[in-house]
């Protein structure tokens, strides 16, 4: 029998991206226990959340999980939108399906990248990363960022979609199956990365489902369990997807899943773009932009009643503003020219905007769950009928997840514990909150 | 170069052009910031240009400190350790709003500002800042290092 | 139907529920013999969860459970009065996250767990005192773990 050791692996580590600690207790290479400790990201959420108005915490949820923001976005504007009772236009509803799907893509790509890097792969992850980064243009093109998109908001979306919108989103998806097609041949068969992965870090189907598994892990353990198939929201009982299954449970099984969906979620967009009606087309009309405006300007020129100076955003016009936004003036702001131009619209913005009226929801409780990244990801928001919510709680699918790593670990080399940490995809702002 | 030409410089800015193009970095990256940390290690932006594309995961090894991403009260002395135990010269870059002010999390549990903790050269702004927004801090950060009077002399 | 069933036989509260998902009022006392019940047909616990009432009601905390059934395709809402100081038993012996989650509701609002086998904090840090999601908590208040080097706020 040889002498315990306790070894510390982060807060601070390589491969323990996000904060973590796992203090493991090791006989010789194989861990006999482990403690997971969590918590170094946390950042108060829940309790901001309380002292905020309810448009307020849309740009707090594009940072709990902040490798799928906009399912984040997603849940939260669907559970509000239960809780005042209004649906969304079908535009709305096709455009909120294809960036949950991008967002998802992002997250598995983001997901697989560290586990190839971890392992001595480099290259997957600039692969991988170059993908993530045309799927990015197209959020940028659309929301005007990259990442913290904050671009479905309670009643529809943001903005309609930008004219080459189509012709980008095809581009980064060609480029998305080409990453997948290459990392499939760099890692599917390769003998060192299967000695990694293949029977290490298994769940078994009892153990998922008392760990209370959702998402991509419990399906690697081949339990079927989608809320986009068992609970359809949105037009997901409209399209034609495969939900992947893996059969061990371990973690070449986790790999091969989030790899499959990514093909699936594909598959989504593009029947979404064509189910989706063709947004509207604006008139080419003579109008100077603003920064031609300037630059005649200094010529010392003067442009005669030709400039366009909308206030408005691009996408956000009047005249598509009520086919992404729902029409319930109670609770939606108004388009930009409205707000500018009318009293009217002027004082429904002041109403929804200013402390003390803003977004007023009846009494009561939801929650309300969709597909998030990890898995079945809900807010539980319980409201008291004034403009912050009394109490709004995350139901964050990898927390559960989390709580099986320190069993997942037992029992494997210490190396083990890498690949396994990878495979679920620990993201700190949703485990944490 | 033909035989015979040179060049003459000082010391101190010869240091300094030496250290700039050879920055080892140690990222402490906790939150979202990191996802923009990582685009910008990879391909499309590519820090490499830099000399800055070889990361250290060891303090001891590294010369300059990207925290990344918010630091909460519970992580704040694993930061302080971490700087503690990286040797001089060093140099601290706040990345992302968070670390500069504490950002949206103005609250019982976020650190409003790294620079309650640590000592900081560059702070880049943004939630999350663009690649572009870094490689802009990142060549900023190279100017201050090649300014830098050097503490030592050859006579001793 | 089980529902019916379990609401007779444990003598449950039915309350209204906006979002569609069937919610009861159980006893702190039948907790356990409940879920032990509900374990047959719901497999997987979903999330626990408590609010704060300070002032609002007169027991202060509401300790809310969400279950899901795979089988039957639907979910389930449970919950649970308590006062202040007003112990619950655990559920880490049926579920096994719920051991993280009653961890996680110990940390944010003070509710004891009986029973439960490793219930200390998890999302702060052990030098932290009070419960931040309690109603009476300032949002604001912090806590530092090492000497700062300036105020944090003015």
């Amino acid at each position: 029998m040889m002498e315990k050791m306790l070894l510390n692996i982060g807060p601070s580590h390589p491969a323990m991206h996000g904060t973590i600690q796992i203090k493991v207790e090791l006989d010789g290479e194989r861990i006999i226990k482990a403690d997971v400790e969590i918590g170094y990201l946390h950042r108060g959420f829940e309790k901001t959340a309380e002292n905020r108005t309810y448009m307020q915490i849309i740009p707090y949820t594009d940072r709990l999980n902040y490798v799928s923001p906009l399912l984040n976005n997603l849940a939260y504007a669907m559970a509000v939108e239960k809780l005042l009772g209004i649906d969304v236009p079908p535009r709305a509803k096709w455009l909120r399906m294809i960036f949950g799907e991008i967002s998802r893509i992002t997250d598995h790509l983001t997901c697989i990248a560290p586990i190839g890097m971890e392992l001595g792969a480099f290259t997957v992850f600039l692969y991988m990363i170059k993908a993530r980064e045309f799927l990015w243009n197209v959020l940028d093109a659309t929301t005007g960022a990259r990442l913290t998109t904050s671009y479905i908001r309670i009643g529809g979306v943001k903005a309609d979609v930008p004219e080459n919108f189509e012709d980008l989103l095809r581009k980064a998806l060609e480029e998305t199956k080409k990453a997948v097609r290459d990392v499939h041949g760099l890692l599917s068969r390769n003998p060192i990365f299967l000695k990694r992965t293949k029977d290490v870090g298994v769940v078994s189907q009892d153990d998922a489902l008392s760990y209370g598994f959702t998402g991509p892990v419990l399906r690697s353990t081949g339990y079927y369990y989608d809320v986009r198939k068992a609970f359809p929201y949105l037009y997901y009982d409209e399209v034609d997807f495969e939900v992947p299954l893996g059969e061990r449970g371990d973690n070449y099984d986790r790999y091969m899943v989030r790899m499959k969906e990514i093909e699936q979620s594909i598959r989504i967009i593009e029947q979404s773009l064509s189910k989706m009606e063709k947004g509207p087309v604006k008139a080419e009309d003579e109008v100077a932009e603003a920064y031609e405006a300037i630059k005649a300007s200094q010529e010392g020129k003067y442009l005669d009643g030709k400039l366009k100076l909308n206030p408005n955003l691009e996408g956000m016009e009047r005249e598509v503003y009520y086919k992404i936004m729902a029409r319930v003036p109670r609770y939606i702001l108004p388009p930009k020219e409205d707000l500018y131009r009318s009293i009217e619209g002027m004082i429904r913005h002041f109403k929804l905007i200013m402390s003390g009226h803003g977004l007023r929801p009846p009494a009561g409780e939801v929650y309300v769950p969709v597909e998030g990244g990890n898995g079945e990801l809900g807010f539980y928001i319980v409201s008291d009928g004034t403009d912050r919510p009394y109490r709004l709680h995350l139901r964050a699918p990898v927390f559960s997840i989390m709580s099986a790593l320190a069993e997942m670990i037992k029992g494997h080399y210490i190396a083990d514990v890498i690949p396994t940490f990878a495979s679920i995809n620990m993201i700190g702002g949703e485990l944490d909150r | 170069m033909k035989e015979g030409n040179f060049i003459t410089t000082t010391l101190e800015s010869l240091i300094g052009w030496a250290r700039k193009y050879s920055i080892f970095q140690y990222p402490f990256v906790t939150a979202c910031c990191g996802m923009e940390y990582m685009a910008t290690a990879a391909s499309h932006f590519d820090i490499d240009r830099f000399g800055a594309g070889l990361t250290r995961f060891t303090p001891r090894q590294a010369d300059v400190l990207f925290v990344v991403g918010t630091i909460s009260h519970k992580l704040a002395p694993v930061l302080r350790k971490v700087y503690e135990q990286m040797t001089e010269p060093k140099w601290v870059v706040a990345f992302g709003t968070c670390t500069i002010t504490g950002g949206l999390y103005d609250n019982y549990a976020a650190v409003q500002g790294i620079d309650a903790i640590i000592p900081v050269d560059i702070y880049i702004p943004g939630c999350p800042p663009r690649p572009e927004t870094v490689l802009d801090a990142l060549m900023k950060l190279q100017e201050k290092i090649q300014r830098e009077k050097q503490k030592w002399s050859l006579r001793k | 139907m089980v529902l019916e069933e379990v609401e007779k036989e444990f003598s449950l509260r039915r309350a209204e529920s906006i979002d569609g998902i069937p919610t009861f009022y159980c006893h702190r006392e039948l907790v356990l013999p409940l879920m032990e019940r509900l374990k047959r047909d719901f497999e997987v616990l979903l999330d626990i969860t408590a609010v704060d009432y300070l002032g609002r009601k007169e027991k202060r905390f509401e300790l809310v459970y969400h279950l899901l059934s795979l089988s039957e395709k639907m979910r389930l809402r449970i919950k649970v009065e308590l006062g202040e100081g007003e112990k619950i038993p655990t559920l880490s012996f049926l579920w096994k996250n719920a051991n993280w989650l009653e961890r996680e509701v110990y940390d944010m609002f003070g509710i004891e767990f009986q029973g439960h086998p490793d219930l200390r904090r998890i999302l702060l840090y052990p030098e932290f005192k009070g419960h931040p999601l309690r109603k009476d908590y300032p949002l604001k208040k912090s806590q530092p773990r090492i000497k700062l080097l300036r105020p944090e706020r003015e």
